[in-house]
């Protein structure tokens, strides 16, 4: 038989504020075990949560970000179940009346764009970790570290809307790039900063009411989601096909097999009793504190893409590239900012800065050829200072450096030679010393042409200027 | 008079003049819980050193010039506030061995002012109970009577003032705790609005209700205290920041009319006949003071209990499931692997009336109860809000007894978990409600136990109910009568 | 009957209580009697009636996003039954 996949998201965002959403406790990332703790954060008696402005801030980003409605009144839910990690017997999170509702991502799955809807966006508090080394002491023990614990996170749930394991990869690919953009988590997959779980279900292709879903955990990086709803889709059509029934339950992906499997037996039956927290009160946002949020939104990856296209008349592919994420953009806009001729800087921050930052594995916030700095030597480039050619070597010497482009031309006696009589000399004498080449060109062997200017810029050290080079070469060489 | 018998505001006089110093009274406290404390049980613990050296930096204090009102003057608190390097234990077997890392908002606050901290305070297992009989440390007793219960759960913050083991004391009060004890114990307790005082530090019971409140001797001292504990604390997200009276200046006798209404449904058949004739006094009182009276209602009482039996044990299941023996309180150590590790250390750790109302609180909000049981009771809770909303268009205090009878005997209701409920009637509704009220000694029973009155004012109205309290008081000589230690 | 020993049983596992037989006996006729007082509320038409968690009306209490100093290792192990280095430790959790 054939089958249709339904698949719908579940995200887990880590929230890039100072502190935790309930505490003051930093939520800085690798510090010693339980050093970051605090009576709240531990769950100690006697503690209370006082909710963390910035995190509600950033769930109203998110929510504008995805086109949710922002609710005028939410409150904050105890989700109540017992695990080491989890200090107070109950994760506070958001059950009725989430912060956010009714959102929407636009994606693209080849060439085709298509609408998944978001059911909700909530405010919650991570638990702590839990450790199990074999370096430490021997015996069936377990370790809690909880200074991840009261980390803020917004969950992001989507409608059972992607029908394939491709649409579910762009659709986590969109949101990544969304709140990284608005800089509200470093979307660090490995450090667990964006996890995803997805439920999955499979119906015969035509019918209208979906199968039976189970929820796949621990997939945490969009070459392994793409991974885990495949081995899902086919271990659920071999179920199906052989007349046997989906059982709804909780999954584990194994990176190393690429194979999910059950957690049942270890997991009992959750009643989780939500209930209202009643040591918090409710959250209400004005319209005014929309509107402020709203007004501070940086301009996002789709709209960015349509105005490189359609304002900087910048070709699709560089538009995608420039846009893919917030660094870049940045970058580039501010270059552009400086010396208003996008296609030069596009082709200079795709080539030479991408390739010199890969190299060195480093971030465009610590790029030491600044966005100034670039701007300033693509002006002497344009203004006819430097040659193309010499500008890479410029370019190179800043990044090493960090110095002014003016300063390493005059330095390194870079600039340009555009003096007919000088460039005229070095031609005669690259003619007088390669007698035969000139001969074998006059006798039509015109493809030598590229040899007498590699020869020019040679005896010139590149700086000679190139136009001026073909012009007078041409007119020798005609004889 | 003996030093252990003053007031606050008196040993505050005394300290002010130099009569006396702080580590003298401290030492008289110090020896008066010696001579009594085999009897009367109200400590958990005894912070003797402590205390000394809090009476000596006291009077460096007072020698300064810097003194404050509570200054040096020795106070004992309910086990159930955090208390820094000092056991807290919420006279739980769970938390037998729980040395806090920090101060409650209140202890802080007090500590602050200079207090003495004498120790913390028998009271029921995480403040479940009426009589002081669950907790893991022992019974408190009533200094009025040693085979009498002192009320509960802040039995020891009661019967500690009644047997002048302390100047004054703090307890908290989730449905009567704190004004059921003091009515108990022949001494002043107050209730403050839900959020007046902040929380923070407070071992919680159930959130919604819990809130700290003093007990002390006279109502002058209630004002005083209050005024030091309450106000905004940022660390507590339901305190709220409406600005604190000064108390003191309440007090000024004046009740000229003053309307106090009679809720007729607390005004039944059957009430203790004792009880009925206090009432029937402080009413006559009341009218020779110039206050009038008004019949009333508050319709939706009957369901009080009900409705507080669901939303605090729900509240306390989820609040008492951060006691799992990991990282803090006891731990059954020889548990077979972690589930056994949690149920184990739980049953151990657990008295019985904790264990019913976790029991009770879980089914109330599991799946498919929740509903029409926890949702339903919420519901009917904005009914008994509306009730006492709807009252004070009317009136401006409202005149109740405390508790049905005098206390009752040790033993006497420890079976009947739901007896020990119905006997919370009066004071239920007013945690419900999130009002304010006050018990204040008005009267003996034929058998020599005390009765109070409870006066409930509305939300944040806790000048007037100190106000009427404080006129009843001066013309009263209840407050001044002595439990026979 | 509103309560069964069987979902006193079910209940007292969701509350990680090990309930003696006699404890479950007891538990389940008291609490049995506690659910038929509290039926009671039944007889309250509750229709359109909002629930009321706070009594006190009470919105948006926030702090700014300012790091406060932690307590610290040693006060955040202080009371830990079982600890290894700056660990808590407990019985293997099996995933």
């Amino acid at each position: 038989m054939k089958y249709q996949v339904v698949i719908g998201l579940e995200v887990h965002v880590q929230l890039l504020t100072n502190t935790k959403i309930f505490c003051g406790c930093s939520t800085r990332f690798g510090a010693e075990p339980n050093s970051q703790t605090c009576p709240v954060c531990l769950g100690l008696p006697g503690a209370l949560p006082v909710l963390n402005k910035k995190v509600v801030e950033y769930a109203i980003r998110a929510g504008l970000a995805t086109s949710c409605s922002i609710a005028p009144r939410s409150i904050f839910a105890r989700k109540n179940y017992f695990y080491p990690d989890l200090p107070k017997g109950y994760q506070i999170s958001q059950y009725e009346l989430p912060i956010c509702v009714d959102g929407r991502l636009d994606i693209e799955v080849d060439g085709e764009t298509k609408r998944i809807g978001i059911t909700r966006i909530h405010m919650e508090e991570d638990a702590g970790k839990l450790v199990h080394l074999e370096t430490m002491e021997a015996g069936e023990k377990s370790y809690v570290d909880l200074n991840r614990a009261c980390t803020p996170l917004l969950e992001v749930v989507s409608e059972p809307d992607m029908r394939s394991a491709d649409e579910a990869v762009a659709y986590l690919k969109k949101l990544h790039q969304i709140v990284t953009y608005l800089g509200i988590c470093d979307g660090n997959m490995e450090e667990g900063s964006f996890r995803c779980d997805a439920n999955v279900s499979l119906m015969p292709v035509g019918a209208e009411e979906f199968g039976t879903r189970a929820e796949l955990k621990n997939i945490n990086s969009f070459r392994f989601v793409k991974q885990a709803i495949e081995y899902e889709i086919e271990r659920q059509a071999e179920i199906l096909d052989e007349g046997g029934k989906v059982v709804q339950e909780t999954r584990l992906f194994d990176p190393a097999t690429g194979t999910t499997r059950s957690m049942r037996g270890k997991e009992e039956a959750h009643d989780y009793r939500y209930f209202p927290d009643p040591d918090l009160v409710p959250l209400v946002v004005s319209g005014d504190w929309i509107e402020e949020v709203r007004s501070s939104l940086p301009e996002l990856p789709d709209a960015k893409r349509q105005r490189y296209q359609a304002e900087l008349g910048l070709p699709e592919y560089d538009a995608e590239v420039l846009a893919a994420s917030r660094d870049i953009a940045d970058y580039f806009d501010a270059c552009v900012a400086l010396y208003p001729q996008a296609k030069p800087v596009s082709n200079w921050v795709m080539g030479e800065v991408l390739r010199a930052l890969k190299e060195d594995n480093r971030e465009f916030a610590d790029c030491p050829v600044t966005p100034r700095l670039l701007a300033e030597m693509l002006k002497l480039v344009e203004s006819g200072t430097i040659s193309g050619k010499i500008a890479k070597t410029v370019f190179d010497e800043m990044y090493k450096t960090g110095k002014e482009p003016a300063k390493i031309v005059e330095e390194k006696g870079l600039v340009q030679v555009s003096d007919t009589g000088a460039i005229e000399k070095i031609i005669d004498e690259v003619l007088t010393a390669n007698p035969d080449n000139v001969e074998q060109y006059r006798g039509g062997k015109e493809k030598l042409f590229g040899f007498f200017v590699g020869q020019v810029m040679k005896a010139s050290k590149g700086k000679a200027n190139p136009a001026l080079v073909n012009e007078i070469l041409l007119n020798k060489l005609k004889g | 008079m003996e030093l252990h018998e003053l007031t606050i505001h008196e040993l505050h006089e005394k300290l002010k003049n130099r009569e006396i110093s702080s580590v003298e009274a401290t030492k008289a406290f110090l020896a008066r819980i010696d001579a009594v404390e085999d009897q009367v049980k109200s400590f958990i613990t005894v912070t003797a050193a402590e205390a000394l050296k809090n009476a000596e930096a006291a009077d460096k204090r007072i020698a300064a010039g810097d003194m404050d009102v509570l200054t040096g003057i020795p106070l004992a608190l309910k086990d159930i506030f955090l208390t820094e390097g000092i056991l807290t234990t919420c006279a739980s077997r769970i938390l037998s061995g729980f040395v806090p890392p920090y101060d409650a908002t209140a202890t802080a606050r007090l500590k602050a002012r200079g207090m003495v901290l004498l120790g913390k305070l028998n009271q029921d297992e995480f403040a479940m109970g009426s009589s002081t009989e669950t907790s893991w440390f022992g019974k408190t007793r009533n200094p009025w009577n040693l085979d009498c219960i002192p009320g509960g759960s802040s039995g020891g913050s009661a019967a500690a003032i009644a047997a002048q083991q302390a100047v004054a004391t703090l307890g908290t009060d989730t449905g009567g705790s704190i004004r059921q004890p003091a009515s108990h114990c022949g001494c002043v307790g107050l209730k403050p609005t839900y959020g007046r005082v902040s929380r923070y530090g407070v071992i919680a019971f159930a959130s919604s209700l819990d809130q700290v409140g003093p007990l002390t001797r006279d109502v002058t001292d209630s004002a005083i205290m209050l005024g030091a504990v309450a106000g905004y604390d940022p660390k507590d997200s339901t305190s709220v920041d409406t600005p604190v009276p000064d108390y003191l200046q309440a007090l000024t006798g004046d009740l000229k009319g003053l309307r106090i209404g009679l809720p007729r449904e607390y005004f039944i058949e059957g009430l203790d006949p004792d009880v009925k004739k206090a009432m029937d006094e402080a009413i006559a009182t009341y009218r020779a003071l110039g206050a009038e009276f008004v019949e009333m209602s508050l319709p939706h009482t009957d369901y009080a209990i009900a409705v507080y039996y669901l939303i605090a044990t729900a509240e306390a299941s989820s609040n008492l499931a951060r006691y799992d023996g990991v990282r803090f309180g006891h731990r059954n150590q020889d548990a077979r692997g972690l589930l056994d590790m949690y149920m184990v250390s739980r049953d151990e750790g657990f008295g019985a009336e904790v264990k019913r109302r976790i029991m009770l609180g879980t089914y109330a909000l599991s799946s498919g109860y929740y509903d029409a049981y926890y949702l339903k009771a919420q519901k009917a809770r904005t009914l008994i809000m509306q009730d006492f909303i709807t009252a004070f268009e009317s009136v401006d205090v409202i005149l109740t007894p405390v508790a049905p009878t005098p206390a009752f005997r040790l033993g006497e209701k420890a079976d009947d978990p739901l007896q020990m409920y119905l006997s919370d009637i009066f004071t239920i509704p007013v945690n419900l409600a999130g009002t304010c009220g006050i018990s204040v000694p008005a009267g003996l029973s034929s058998d020599g136990l005390p009765v109070g009155l409870q006066l409930i004012g509305k939300h944040f109205g806790e000048e007037t109910i100190l106000r009427a309290a404080h006129a009843f008081e001066q013309a009263t000589e209840w407050h001044k009568k002595k439990a026979n230690i | 009957m509103k309560i069964t020993r069987e979902q006193v049983e079910h209940v007292a596992k969701l509350a990680r209580l090990e309930l003696t037989e006699d404890e479950k006996a007891l538990f389940t006729g008291q609490l049995d009697g506690i659910l038929a007082y509290v039926d009671k509320l039944n007889e309250l038409n509750t229709d359109g009636i909002v629930p009321t968690s706070h009594a006190v009306p009470m919105e948006n209490a926030f702090r700014e996003d300012v790091v406060a100093a932690s307590i610290g290792i040693e006060k955040a192990l202080a009371n830990a039954p079982d600890r290894s280095e700056s660990f808590f430790r407990v019985p293997k959790v099996i995933e």
